[in-house]
């Protein structure tokens, strides 16, 4: 089932052509690995579907109906740094979600429902491993700690699809295949869709189900600001192994729920 | 640490102790004990004219202005900064204003003051809100700028309208920087204060240390100016301690950038 639609968009600062002539339809529960060099506008797609810019030309849209104007939370996102509020716990800042969305005027909780609140924000906290440090301050967490925690933080809000970009770019390789598969996990459980921006091929192929590579078809010089890059390269990938273990586990249940 | 000011009072010292051996009655640089005498019969002796106690009744007359002129100022420059720094229409509609503002010689418009608020208070708290408000506008709006983009994308991506991202995502991480631009500002407030004071008024640190100007009563000039110096260092001190225990997320980012 296609759920987001991107219809010939062009994007133009001023003069300067940075997208082009960009299609393509993603189905529901995918998860998009955009890559491409520096400059040829990949966190500027990303920033048009989350409506943080706008675009020049062409159209998004997200289960036929065109996007919202501002950023909302049907679209989560966790950005390379700065995603967390330094300002607000760990645990904070997954509550942040829910106290916006129930707190009222003030965007705060109180008794009864910010233990709830709480309660919830901490099993989020439990699923990204963090539950240790819900009550220390982003700073004193390390650069692994806080995207996993910027990645509780957008989930506690359900978002239907979940923007990235370049969200493990600052960590190291260790840390890094660790949060790779914290990501699958959730991704899968969620149903989510994925939209990823990075630009490391192997990361792009390995938790992609589908890469998608821009890049600019006309080089020369006097060219460049004219023409924009559009997609040059469009692969479906191979589920991640846990995937297809969650995948298989998720088939015989089904199988044995059937039988009984 | 202390050894800067050790040689300041030794200086001080000598210097008096030279100029009071050639005339005893010098009135430029007293000495010690005049000074402690001064000092006695500002603070703990009611004055023989009105049975006041001038040191104490003129610190509170000052701290009143100060801390309302402050406190008005800080207000001021938090919610119109937050405003500037955050929201485009209102930067691009008050931004050039408040640099024109900001660029206006307070004391230039000192006079202004006392004919339109006449000689009372009311004047110059004005002119401590005047002379210190444009600043912490400008700062705090600045601030808040700097905050990164990510920060209120992510917010709006949680289900934050405007007045949410101000009240719980600017308002809580201005409060530190709004402290720092307040101790920047004290020294300044102090200036406009005294400047107030030594014009008109009826008590009050500025006026007592103009008004004794004229007797040249070097003895209790200078206690008031340690005085006055004490009470700012004070203020300062104690506002940047209080930072770092109300906000101990501010201090730790800042150490770790």
């Amino acid at each position: 089932m296609t759920q987001v639609s991107v219809q010939n968009l062009w994007m133009e600062y001023g003069d300067q052509v940075v997208l082009e002539q960009v299609n393509f339809e993603v189905e529901t529960h995918s998860f998009v690995s955009i890559v491409g060099p520096s400059g040829c506008g990949k966190s500027t797609l990303l920033r048009l579907l989350l409506s943080q810019e706008h675009a020049t030309r062409g159209e998004i849209l997200v289960d036929g109906a065109p996007l919202p104007l501002n950023p909302d939370p049907d679209r989560g996102v966790v950005f390379q740094k700065y995603s967390v509020f330094p300002h607000l716990t760990a645990l904070e800042n997954v509550v942040l979600g829910l106290e916006l969305e129930q707190g009222g005027l003030f965007g705060r909780l109180h008794g009864k429902a910010k233990r709830r609140a709480k309660a919830e924000a901490l099993h989020h906290l439990e699923g990204v491993g963090l539950k240790d440090s819900a009550h220390k301050y982003p700073a004193s967490l390390s650069g692994g700690m806080q995207q996993r925690l910027a990645i509780a933080q957008a989930l506690i809000k359900k978002p239907r699809i979940l923007l990235l970009d370049e969200p493990f770019g600052a960590l190291d390789p260790g840390i890094r295949s660790e949060v790779h598969d914290l990501m699958l996990r959730l991704w899968w459980e969620t149903k989510m869709t994925v939209f990823m921006v990075t630009h490391d091929l192997k990361e792009a192929f390995y938790l992609g189900t589908r890469v998608i590579a821009l890049d600019r078809t006309r080089k020369r010089e006097e060219e460049k600001e004219r023409y924009g890059a559009s997609i040059i390269f469009d692969t479906p990938s191979e589920p991640a192994p846990i995937i297809q273990e969650l995948a298989a586990e998720a088939e015989t249940d089904t199988e044995t729920n059937q039988n009984t | 640490m202390l050894l800067p000011f050790a040689l300041l009072l030794i200086a001080y010292a000598v210097g008096s102790e030279i100029r009071l051996s050639d005339n005893p009655n010098d009135k430029l640089l007293p000495s010690f004990p005049t000074l402690y005498e001064a000092v006695q019969r500002m603070a703990f002796e009611p004055d023989k004219r009105t049975g006041n106690y001038l040191l104490w009744q003129d610190t509170v007359a000052s701290l009143m202005r100060l801390s309302i002129g402050v406190l008005v100022a800080t207000l001021m420059g938090s919610i119109v900064g937050i405003a500037v720094g955050l929201i485009p229409y209102v930067n691009r509609t008050m931004s050039a204003f408040i640099s024109v503002l900001a660029m206006i010689p307070p004391l230039a418009v000192l006079p202004i003051l006392f004919i339109t608020f006449g000689l009372g208070e009311l004047a110059k708290i004005v002119l401590i809100v005047f002379g210190i408000a444009p600043f912490m506008m400008r700062d705090i709006a600045l601030r808040v700028g700097e905050l990164p983009s990510e920060q209120i994308v992510k917010a709006q991506t949680l289900g934050a309208s405007t007045w949410h991202i101000a009240w719980r995502i600017v308002l809580p991480q201005m409060w530190p920087r709004i402290i720092d631009a307040l101790r920047l500002s004290l020294g300044t407030a102090w200036l406009f204060l005294i400047a107030a004071e030594a014009i008109a008024a009826q008590s009050g640190l500025g006026y007592r240390i103009f008004l004794l100007r004229r007797y040249l009563a070097m003895d209790v000039i200078l206690p008031y100016v340690a005085w006055i110096t004490f009470l700012a260092v004070l203020f300062d001190y104690t506002l940047q301690k209080f930072q770092i225990i109300a906000f101990p997320w501010f201090a730790v980012g800042r150490s770790s950038e």
